[in-house]
């Protein structure tokens, strides 16, 4: 058997892989950023000990972490599909991805509230600071700045996710990859070159998420270890 | 002073009056009275589960009580209507386990109550938490985070973020029993400082020879109920046989 | 083509359910393997051993399933090697698993008290008796729950299967839509169905870490 490699025909198709992966890391940092949001609300609402609130949190942290994304990309695209509005891929693919790592972030800082001594909030109690105060200082910004290792590992994992929208035609990086390799017949070489691009990315991704960790907490600057 | 004219002066600080408490079937505290005159330094010992931490958890409300009157700095604490954020800008607590919040320098852990509940200004707060550490002697270590210091050095970045926010007593909860031996003398000389500056105080504490130098008035609490009152003299002389026996084990 | 969902159509999802949780055991007996080899790799005495380790689970951990999935499918015919649906599907699983399942039971493996190993060192153990009559037994325990966590992302991560044609859940699902185009009811009982499967293995991997102590903050792939 002769294995005989070609990269230069798909090579030559660069602009394609680079505006794929273009909108691979545009629908990571939507995900990213609209994710941390519920996740923080989520969290909020999971621990208010508001019965609706709680049981609403509860159900929707559920329901997606114990069901496949693609499945999920599926009804939310058919789900609006047929509420009468058409939406494009992207933004499709923008909203199911978000609602996906909204669960997982939900949980991820609600075990960084859980994380936080009942004994801190006395502390501020002692203090004289008023709730709201206690919630954000003592609270929300510690937690964030410990669970920020596991937050950045799962948006990582959902940037390398975000391959499965191109099953709703995102045309995202593994959705141009499909494009060419059915016009090249090097199916290999496509994914291969794929994968290295999506390892690649993850890189990129890992160092930003650092760089971002080292401004976001002066802690972790001077000491350089993690909460 | 006696306890008559602290009272006819209305310099008493903090007054417990026949004051009840259960955690269930345990009665915690059972029928506590005690109070404080102003510049005054009390010193509550006992067993551990004596009531002693209660008590004094119950003076800043951490603990609510089942009957009886605590008034503090003229507010009514049983009141279930107390403004409890007024309470404690009176009040300042310092607990065994320091509590200094890990993410802050040690001086926005002291910055951070005055800029948020007096609304000092970032410069005047500043300036207020240098004052408090040069009071401590941790003047060096302002821009340290709390677990580059050791715990004797927490325990008086814990204190000094207290006095920055000007209280009119100090509650310290058994503040050394966390520390290694050769770091407790350290905290007991900052407090020892500040009864020289006429701090009101109440402190839970174990260690017998530092209340007996440094005490006003010591309060012997035994199952729930105050045993003896009086002068750091009943530490020497006790009066019942209790305190004898509690001083016997304890020294 | 047309009709409403029947009885025939039920019974096909019902065949996909069993399929995906044949592929969800095949991924967790090969990924179980691979995944123990590369524990062991990955605290391996030789250096080479170590790195070669290493740049398997960083290559892996850094590709989408997905992406493995053509790879093999697609990517191994043009060079003369052609696979199946379901070897397609069981290769890319193993592959997958194995790295992820390799780095939560090296974490588990290093988690063993170091005086563990000392005293077993004490006893005169070799290396090999040390690892297998004293870490490994311990590890075993820590690795539980975690294991069964990822049991979960296993039996999820079976429905990428569909995109290389193989019928488990998620393609029948796709086979009866594209037969009476009701999308939205369809996927939403397939949703179901995953987490029927999904659930219950969920709150036995929590009932195990709460029984263990305290809950490890354990990240998820999608």
């Amino acid at each position: 058997m002769k294995i005989n490699l070609d990269f230069g025909a798909i090579l030559e198709r660069w602009p394609s892989f680079v505006s794929g992966a273009i909108m691979t890391l545009e629908l990571a940092v939507i995900a990213t950023v609209l994710g941390t949001a519920i996740g923080v609300l989520g969290a909020i609402a999971r621990r208010s000990g508001h019965p609706v609130a709680t049981r609403v949190a509860a159900f929707y942290v559920e329901s997606i972490r114990n069901t496949p994304l693609l499945v999920q990309i599926f009804l939310v695209y058919f789900g609006l599909a047929s509420l009468g509005v058409k939406f494009p891929a992207f933004t499709v693919a923008a909203a199911a991805l978000t609602i996906n790592v909204g669960a997982y972030t939900t949980e991820i800082i609600r075990a960084g509230f859980d994380a936080i001594p009942k004994a801190q909030i006395e502390a501020a109690e002692g203090l004289a600071l008023s709730k709201p105060q206690i919630y954000w200082h003592v609270v929300m910004l510690p937690a964030i700045e410990k669970v920020y290792p596991a937050l950045t590992s799962q948006f990582v994992l959902l940037m390398l996710a975000s391959s499965v929208t191109s099953q709703i035609s995102a045309e995202e990086l593994t959705a141009v990859a499909n494009y060419i390799q059915s016009d090249t017949y090097r199916a290999f070489e496509t994914y291969i070159l794929v994968a290295i691009a999506y390892v690649a990315l993850s890189l990129v991704m890992r160092a930003g998420f650092y760089g971002l960790g080292l401004v976001m907490f002066p802690r972790r600057r001077r000491l350089g270890t993690p909460l | 002073m006696s306890d008559i004219a602290n009272v006819a002066t209305g310099a008493t600080v903090v007054a417990l009056t026949n004051v009840h408490k259960s955690f269930g079937p345990l009665k915690v505290l059972d029928g506590v009275t005690f109070d404080v005159a102003r510049g005054d330094v009390l010193c509550i010992i006992g067993r551990s589960g004596s009531g002693k931490s209660t008590a004094l958890r119950c003076i800043d409300r951490f603990e609510t009580i089942d009957s009886g009157e605590i008034v503090v700095c003229g507010r009514k604490v049983h009141d279930p209507a107390l403004d409890l954020r007024a309470l404690r800008q009176d009040v300042g607590i310092v607990f065994q386990s320091y509590n200094l919040f890990p993410h802050l320098t040690i001086e926005e852990n002291i910055t951070l109550a005055p800029t948020c509940v007096k609304g000092t200004s970032k410069a005047e707060a500043r300036e207020q938490a240098r004052a408090a550490l040069a009071q401590v002697g941790l003047s060096d270590k302002i821009q340290h985070y709390p677990e580059q210091l050791s715990g004797g050095q927490q325990q008086r970045a814990a204190i000094a973020r207290s006095l920055a926010m000007r209280p009119k007593v100090m509650l310290f909860d058994e503040v050394t029993s966390a520390l290694d031996p050769e770091l407790t003398g350290e905290v007991l000389k900052v407090i020892e400082g500040l009864a020289a500056d006429g701090m009101t105080m109440v402190m839970v504490t174990h260690e017998m020879g530092f209340a007996r130098s440094i005490a006003d008035r010591v309060v012997f609490m035994h199952r729930g109920k105050v045993h003896e009152h009086g002068t750091a003299a009943v530490l020497t002389t006790p009066t019942t046989p209790e305190l004898a026996q509690f001083l016997g084990t304890g020294l | 083509m047309g009709g409403s969902l029947n009885v025939n159509h039920l019974a096909f999802l019902a065949n996909g359910a069993l399929w995906t949780i044949g592929l969800s055991l095949i991924a967790l007996v090969g990924g179980g393997l691979a995944g123990f080899v590369v524990a062991l790799a990955r605290i391996s005495p030789l250096r080479a051993v170590r790195i070669l380790a290493a740049g398997y689970v960083q290559l892996i951990q850094g590709t989408p399933l997905l992406v493995i999935m053509f790879l093999t499918y697609f990517g191994l015919p043009p060079l003369g090697i052609t696979v199946s649906p379901l070897t397609a599907a069981s290769v890319s699983l193993t592959v997958y698993v194995g790295a992820y399942l390799g780095e939560i039971w090296r974490g588990c493996i290093e988690s063993v008290p170091k005086q563990q190993w000392e005293a077993a060192e004490g006893l005169a153990l070799s290396r090999t008796q040390r690892m297998m009559r004293v870490i490994l037994p311990q590890a075993v325990r820590i690795a539980t729950p975690p294991t069964v966590g990822f049991m979960v992302q296993i039996i999820k991560n079976t429905s990428l299967a569909s995109v290389v044609g193989f019928v488990e859940l998620a393609r029948a699902g796709q086979i009866i839509n594209n037969a009476l185009f009701e999308p939205f009811l369809i996927y939403l009982i397939i949703a179901v169905v995953y987490f029927a499967l999904c659930y219950p293995v969920s709150r036995l991997s929590r009932r195990l870490e709460a029984s263990q102590g305290r809950p490890r903050l354990s990240v998820e792939t999608a």
